[in-house]
C-alpha cells in the first residue's frame, strides 16, 4: 500500500454478548498498534471509536440476535459492510443465551424481571447467519487471539483464512497430550468439537466442553455413547451438548435425543396437563 | 426481587435530563441491555456448572463471576476452600484486577482527561503511555493464562479449586514479569495523579468487603461507612432491587432506601488502612486522600489498586507451596449458599439453591454495576445542577455531554465503552 492508498476500514459490532470476543482484539497487545497502522479502526465502541460512518471494508460482529432492534440493526450492518465476519459462539451459534430457545422465555422473564412488560425481547437467541449472509464464521467462546489475527491478515491479503475445521483430538495429538477420556475416563467433547483452542482443557486435565462448537461432520451419537460409558447419565449428556454452542444443529439434535419425555398426569376434571420434566432443564 | 442482565449499553445509552424553571427535575440514565436470562437458564443445570456458565456474563471480569459462583456453591455444600488453593484464587483474581483496571484507566478513562476521543487518538499523541498500558494489561492477561489457562473465560477453575495447579517453578519463573509490571503500575499512578480533575465532592454510602488483615478481594464480611457489618452470604437481606421502565439494569438500594456505591472508591474508603507494600508508598507519594470523595479521582484509586494487585501476586508467588490436590471434593447436598467477592467494578453477589442431586433450582446474581446505577444517576444530577447558573447552562451541549460521559466512566460501569455516544436530551420547561 502506498501512502496515498486509504487504509481499509474496520468496524466492530456488538449484539447480545459478554464482550469477550471484542476484548480478544484489544488483547492483541503486541500487535494492536501495528494493526491500527494497517487498518483504520473506524467503529469500535470498546476502544472508543464511533465517529466514522460506513461503508466499512471489514465488519467483525460479536453477539447474537435477541431483540427486534437487533433484527433491524444487523441488516443495516450487512448493507454497510463489504465483508462481514462473525466472531464467537454468540454470533456463530446463538451463544449460551440460546438456552432460552429450548424453554419458555415468558417463564424466564417472570423469574428475572418484576415488570416483564418493560422488556422487549425475542423468544429466541439466534446466530447472525440466520439473518444475513456471512462471509466467514470464526468459532470460539471466546475466539482465539491468533486465529483472529489470521482472519484479519487473510482479509488484508485477499486470501482464505487458514482455520482448520477438524476436531480438537488432532490438536491434542499435536500437543502430545494423553487422551483424558481413554486414559482417565474423563468425559470429553473433543472428538466432536471444532479445533481452535489448541486443546486447552485436556492440557489442564479436564474434558473439552465444546467452546468452539461442532467440527465438520461430527459423530455426536457415537460420542454420546462414549460419554455414557464414562458414567454420565442422560441428563448429564443432555447438558454436555446443550451449552455454549447448544443451538448449533448437530449439538441441538443430539441433546434432544436425551430429553426425558414429558409425563402427562390427569387433572381432577379429567383433562391432562404436563408436569415438570424430570431432570431436563 | 431478582436481578437482570448486566448493564452494557447495547445500541443506545441515553441520558435524559428534565429541567423546569432552571432547576433539575429528573435525571435518567437510560440503558438497554438485551437480557440473556442467566438466572432463568441456570435452573436445571448442575452445581458444577456455574463457574463456566456465569463467566460468560462478562468477558472483562469472568474470574469475578467464577469466584463468586464457586464460593456460593461451596457454601451451599458446606465446604470452604483454604490454604494454597485459596491463595491461587487470589492470584488469579489479581491478574484480572490488573487487566480490567488497566483497560479502563488507559483505554477508556484517561482519554477523557487528556482531551482525546479515544485511546487510538491518545496513542497518536502519546504512544509510550498507551504502550505502557498495553504492556501492563498483557502482564495481567499472562497471569490469568498461567493460573487459569485462558484470559477470557479461564478453563482451569472448578467448584473446590482447580483442575491443575502450577508448580513452584512455573510461578517463580513468572516473578520477574510481576516485578516489571509493578514498576509500570507505579508509573501509571504517577501519570494519572497528574491529570486535571473537575471539582466534585460526594459523601458516598460506601459498601465493600472487609477482611481482618487483607485488602479484601475474595472473601470477608460486607461493611459500609454507615456501620453495616454482615457475613457476605447474608448480604442478600440488606438490599432490594427495583425494576424501572428506563433501564433493564435493575436499580439496587439498601433496605433503608439509600442508594450506595461499590467499587474502588468504596473499597478505598473502608480498607485504606489495610493497603501495604509499594501500593501504600505510591499512594502516599502522590498524596492520595483517605477517603476519596471526588469521583473523578477514582482513576488514581484504580491505579493504586493495580499496584496492590502486583504486590499481592508477588507475595503469593513467594509463599507458594504446591497443594496436595488441585481441588477439594465437593459433594452436593440440598440447600442454599451465597457469597460476595470484589469484582474490579465492585461487590458481586451470587446465591444458589440446589437439590440433593446437585441440580440448581434457583439462582440470583447481582452485579456491581446494577448496584451503582442509582448512585451514577445522583452523580449526574449534581453535575448537571452545578452547570446551571441562574437557570442557564454555563457549558455548551457538547462539553456537557462529554463531562457527563466522563462522570459515568468514573464508576467504570460495564457501559463505559458505549457511553462514548451518550445522547444527552435536555427537556427544558
Amino acid at each position: 500500500m502506498t501512502a496515498s492508498t486509504p487504509r481499509p476500514r474496520l468496524a466492530v459490532w456488538k449484539f447480545s454478548s459478554c464482550d469477550g470476543c471484542q476484548l480478544t482484539l484489544l488483547d492483541c497487545e503486541d500487535d494492536l498498534l501495528a494493526i491500527a497502522d494497517e487498518i483504520e479502526i473506524a467503529y469500535f465502541l470498546e476502544a472508543g471509536a464511533a465517529d466514522v460512518e460506513g461503508p466499512y471494508d471489514l465488519s467483525l460482529v460479536e453477539g447474537s440476535i435477541t431483540t427486534p432492534g437487533d433484527v433491524e440493526r444487523i441488516q443495516q450492518v450487512r448493507e454497510a459492510s463489504r465483508a462481514l465476519v462473525t466472531i464467537g459462539a454468540c454470533a456463530t451459534a446463538g451463544g449460551i443465551q440460546a438456552l432460552r430457545n429450548f424453554a419458555d422465555v415468558q417463564e424466564y422473564l417472570a423469574i428475572v424481571y418484576a415488570q416483564p412488560q418493560f422488556i422487549e425481547t425475542l423468544d429466541t437467541s439466534t446466530a447472525i447467519s440466520d439473518h444475513v449472509p456471512v462471509d466467514f464464521e470464526l468459532r470460539g467462546c471466546p475466539i482465539d487471539k491468533g486465529q483472529l489475527l489470521e482472519v484479519i491478515d487473510a482479509y488484508l491479503r485477499r486470501r482464505k483464512p487458514a482455520i482448520p475445521a477438524h476436531s480438537v483430538c488432532i490438536e491434542c495429538k499435536l500437543r502430545g497430550n494423553v487422551c483424558v477420556m481413554v486414559a482417565h475416563g474423563t468425559p470429553c467433547l473433543g472428538p466432536v468439537t471444532h479445533a481452535g483452542c489448541g486443546a486447552l482443557c485436556p492440557s489442564y486435565h479436564r474434558g473439552c466442553y465444546g467452546c468452539f462448537g461442532p467440527m465438520e461432520t461430527p459423530d455426536t451419537r457415537a460420542l454420546a455413547g462414549a460419554l455414557t460409558g464414562c458414567g454420565m447419565d442422560e441428563a448429564d449428556v443432555l447438558r454436555a451438548f446443550r451449552s455454549f454452542n447448544g443451538w448449533s444443529e448437530p449439538f441441538r439434535a443430539e441433546s434432544r435425543r436425551h430429553e426425558v419425555p414429558v409425563v402427562l398426569s390427569a387433572r381432577p376434571n379429567g383433562s391432562p396437563r404436563p408436569t415438570d420434566r424430570g431432570d431436563a432443564p | 426481587m431478582k436481578v437482570g442482565a448486566l448493564t452494557r449499553v447495547e445500541g443506545e445509552g441515553g441520558l435524559y435530563v428534565e429541567v423546569r424553571d432552571g432547576v433539575v427535575h429528573d435525571v435518567q440514565l437510560r440503558i438497554f441491555e438485551p437480557p440473556r436470562f442467566f438466572e432463568g437458564f441456570l435452573r436445571g443445570r448442575s452445581y458444577t456448572e456455574p463457574p463456566d456458565i456465569t463467566a460468560r456474563i462478562c468477558g472483562i471480569c469472568p474470574v469475578a463471576y467464577q469466584m463468586s459462583a464457586c464460593r456460593a456453591i461451596e457454601a451451599a455444600c458446606g465446604v470452604e476452600v483454604n490454604g494454597p488453593l485459596r491463595d491461587l484464587r487470589r492470584l488469579l483474581y489479581a491478574g484480572e484486577w490488573i487487566e480490567s483496571h488497566v483497560l479502563h484507566i488507559v483505554m477508556l478513562h484517561a482519554p477523557d482527561f487528556l482531551g482525546h476521543e479515544n485511546a487510538i487518538s491518545l496513542a497518536a499523541a502519546d504512544k509510550p503511555a498507551v504502550e505502557r498500558g498495553l504492556a501492563l494489561k498483557k502482564a495481567g492477561n499472562d497471569l490469568l493464562e498461567l493460573v487459569g489457562g485462558r484470559a477470557v473465560h479461564p478453563v482451569n477453575v472448578k467448584v473446590g479449586g482447580f483442575y491443575r495447579v502450577p508448580t513452584v517453578r512455573e510461578l517463580r519463573a513468572f516473578r520477574p514479569r510481576m516485578e516489571a509490571a509493578r514498576d509500570l503500575a507505579v508509573e501509571l499512578v504517577r501519570w494519572v495523579s497528574g491529570f486535571e480533575f473537575p471539582d466534585a465532592t460526594h459523601d458516598y454510602h460506601a459498601v465493600a468487603l472487609r477482611h481482618p488483615y487483607e485488602y479484601a478481594v475474595l472473601d470477608g464480611r460486607v461493611g459500609s461507612n454507615h456501620g453495616l457489618d454482615v457475613p457476605d452470604g447474608a448480604f442478600g437481606a440488606e438490599f432490594t432491587e427495583d425494576h424501572i421502565a428506563h433501564s433493564t439494569a435493575l436499580h439496587a438500594h439498601l433496605v433503608d432506601g439509600d442508594h450506595y456505591l461499590v467499587g474502588p472508591l468504596a473499597r478505598w474508603w473502608l480498607n485504606h488502612d489495610l493497603i501495604g507494600g509499594v501500593a501504600a508508598q505510591i499512594a502516599d507519594e502522590v498524596g492520595l486522600e483517605r477517603p476519596v470523595r471526588n469521583p473523578f479521582r477514582s482513576i488514581i484509586v484504580r491505579a493504586v489498586e493495580v499496584v496492590a494487585a502486583c504486590d499481592e501476586a508477588l507475595a503469593i508467588i513467594d509463599a507458594y507451596a504446591e497443594p496436595d490436590a488441585p481441588a477439594i471434593v465437593v459433594e452436593p447436598r440440598a440447600g442454599t449458599g451465597a457469597a460476595c467477592t470484589e469484582a474490579p467494578r465492585g461487590l458481586l453477589y451470587h446465591r444458589y439453591t440446589i437439590d440433593e442431586a446437585g441440580i440448581i433450582t434457583d439462582a440470583t446474581i447481582v452485579p456491581p454495576t446494577s448496584q451503582n446505577q442509582p448512585t451514577i444517576e445522583h452523580d449526574l444530577w449534581h453535575l448537571v445542577e452545578d452547570t446551571l447558573v441562574d437557570g442557564q447552562f454555563v457549558l455548551d451541549h457538547e462539553t456537557l455531554t462529554h463531562r457527563c460521559e466522563q462522570a459515568v466512566r468514573n464508576h467504570d460501569p460495564c457501559i463505559s465503552c458505549a457511553t462514548h455516544f451518550l445522547e444527552l436530551v435536555v427537556d427544558e420547561q
